[in-house]
């Protein structure tokens, strides 16, 4: 706690974590719009989301180091990302669709720890970046700081939620998501092909991931081992923000960046990933008790 | 089968556990670890299988078990943070009476405070339901990891080194196989008793239908906190003889392995046969058989074999061994919720 009084002595310092922070917070969002997606559709709570983003930050590192400038990774990465998400689905995820929360809990941790070890067997499990090159943006005086890529990030998280917006309302395939979300049944007895909707919203949720990851790996660090927190980050940023609710996703990634990086300021780094951990049980808790005093539960 | 033909198969199985680590002296640790999984399979049961309470945090009162008895363990005869690795990691040799004083003290501690932990976890946690509390009990466990490796006085990331064992009459592996060995017994005797008794027909309501238990006039809330206790006693009492077994406790890998023993201990279960006496047994004597092949036949593939494994096990396989032969052959088990006992 002795960086407090830090923070009371230069305020302008708690303007450049509150940025940094908002910033972060965005990478995470793009992260939790898949969770979401295939939470709210079909009702899987995908623990494998942190290891499609850091499989997306692979994806743009052995871009970059082909020469191409890891920007482009973005866009590469969720198309690679969209095909391993289908094939994931294709092999595994359709058999539990139908199947109790527990055993997709299980099986999806199955998978990320098989992901998880592919990752180290291939790539190594040296922790690596991809650097943008893009520069610092200064502030007040030089006193903020503020790495370029995280506006990039901020304005692809931006782009991407309208895009998806616009897909699920106006595109057949969107269409047909949002019915199968309603109720399946219903959508299946109306000619939607339900096995395709859900491999489509899979692979896209596997997409997004993949975007994420290129961001995390410019703006910060990939190893394979690293993706567990981005799960439960998408997870607490979807409890807070409820299903199928977009615009409450971003605010609610955008304030968990900025708690986060408060946090990690304040408890020292090494207890950052712990403050993540921690807040998942005690939002859950907390949201519990008070609906407890309602005589109900979190369903 | 007639009954002495099963008696001599008994008393055999019961010969070979009891000199098995005299007749295999490499394998002593491993042999050892089997009993540990046995425990571990075997306390998760009490919540996930018989009370259909699913939790991934289990590990959490196994870590804590391990620091308290190694800080007991070394609080009791030194300064416990010199000796850990952050600071140089200097080896301590005890004697034997020594060692075995502080390692009851250690482990009576333990214990204590994993049963108050688990009472005071369980009033918020235990309130949630399905899906949540096992994300919320996953998200406790790594927490923990967590703030064990950014703690200085525990040793921080670098881990803490337990007391060395004093190898005079006989030397670690046989010391601890039989204490697992008792250890798993034991639990194994006590969960019979409590399944056979109104605690299991009250776990088993709870699982079946909670709200409908609550409004036959059950205290479910006290049930299931006592549940999550017995799980943490035995845990914590396996947890701190495990890191002096190792010999040296990383809060990742070692004490809060989630990961790796969190995982398994709810795989081993379902394998097995989850909700059943025996088939946490059987599941982890297989898994653990299993995965000491996959480290001899696939070294540096053996952990992707795993993760192949859990997703075969969870996603073709979720009724367990025990489960599907109940399904084959529903006569031999009667009513009965245990899985063998055909006297």
């Amino acid at each position: 706690m002795d960086n407090l009084q830090l923070l009371i002595d230069a305020p302008v310092f708690t303007l450049q974590l509150l940025i940094d922070g908002l910033l972060a917070g965005a990478i995470f969002a793009l992260a939790a719009y898949g969770m979401a997606l295939v939470w709210g559709v079909m009702n899987i709570i995908n623990i494998t989301q942190g290891e499609f983003v850091i499989l997306g930050g692979f994806v743009t590192l052995y871009l970059s180091y082909l020469g191409i400038h890891p920007l482009w990774g973005v866009p590469v990465s969720a198309l690679a990302l969209f095909i391993v998400g289908w094939g994931v689905y294709r092999l595994v995820i359709f058999r539990i669709v139908d199947r109790d929360l527990f055993i997709s809990i299980l099986a999806t941790f199955g998978i990320s720890i098989l992901l998880q070890q592919l990752m180290n067997q291939l790539f190594g499990a040296d922790i690596q970046n991809a650097d943008p090159n893009l520069g610092t943006l200064f502030l007040f005086n030089d006193d903020v700081a503020i790495a370029n890529i995280k506006f990039v990030a901020l304005a692809v998280t931006i782009v991407t939620g309208v895009l998806l917006i616009l897909f699920l309302r106006k595109s057949r395939i969107g269409q047909a998501i949002r019915a199968t979300a309603q109720s399946a049944r219903a959508a299946r007895l109306m000619g939607i092909n339900t096995d395709r909707v859900y491999a489509t919203t899979y692979a896209l949720n596997a997409a997004l991931c993949g975007a994420t990851g290129s961001l995390v790996v410019m703006t910060w660090v990939i190893h394979p081992f690293i993706g567990l927190i981005y799960t439960v980050r998408s997870f607490m940023i979807v409890i807070v923000a409820g299903l199928g609710n977009l615009a409450g996703v971003v605010v609610a990634g955008l304030g968990l960046g900025a708690a986060e990086n408060f946090a990690g300021f304040l408890l020292g780094t090494e207890f950052q990933a712990a403050f993540v951990f921690s807040l998942l049980v005690i939002i859950l808790v907390w949201r519990n008790y008070r609906l407890g005093k309602k005589r109900q539960y979190l369903k | 089968m007639n009954n002495t033909l099963k008696l001599v198969l008994a008393v055999g199985l019961g010969i070979l556990i009891l000199a098995a680590p005299l007749l295999f002296p490499t394998y002593q640790t491993q042999l050892a670890v089997l009993w540990l999984m046995v425990l571990l399979a075997l306390t998760w049961d009490i919540m996930g299988g018989q009370m259909g309470y699913n939790s991934f945090g289990n590990i959490v009162y196994f870590g804590v078990g391990m620091y308290t008895t190694a800080v007991v363990q070394r609080g009791l005869f030194f300064n416990v943070e010199e000796y850990t690795n952050l600071a140089g990691g200097t080896e301590s040799q005890l004697s034997l009476l020594d060692y075995l004083l502080s390692l009851g003290l250690g482990l009576a501690s333990g214990a204590l405070l994993c049963i108050v932990l688990a009472v005071v976890l369980g009033a918020g946690i235990l309130g949630l339901r399905g899906h949540y509390f096992a994300i919320c009990t996953l998200g406790l466990g790594i927490a923990a990891g967590e703030i064990a490796s950014g703690w200085d006085y525990l040793g921080a990331g670098s881990g803490l080194v337990t007391p060395l064992f004093p190898e005079t009459f006989f030397n670690r592996g046989i010391f601890f196989y039989y204490y697992f060995l008792i250890l798993a017994a034991v639990s194994f005797v006590v969960l019979r008793y409590l399944y056979s008794e109104r605690f299991g027909l009250a776990i088993n309501a709870v699982r079946d239908d909670e709200d409908k238990a609550e409004s036959m006039g059950l205290y479910t809330t006290r049930y299931k906190t006592i549940a999550w206790s017995v799980s943490a006693l035995f845990l914590a009492l396996a947890g701190g003889a495990y890191g002096n077994l190792i010999g040296f406790i990383d809060p990742m890998d070692v004490a809060f392995a989630g990961p790796t023993l969190g995982v398994w201990m709810v795989l081993m279960a379902i394998l097995g046969g989850k909700g059943t006496l025996w088939g946490p047994v059987i599941g982890a004597t297989i898994f653990h058989i299993t995965q000491e092949l996959f480290w001899t036949y696939l070294l540096g593939w053996q952990r992707v074999a795993l993760g192949l494994l859990i997703i075969i096990i969870v996603v073709f396989f979720p009724r367990g061994i025990l489960g599907w032969i109940r399904e084959q052959w529903p006569e031999r088990f009667g009513q009965r919720v245990e899985g063998e006992e055909q006297r």
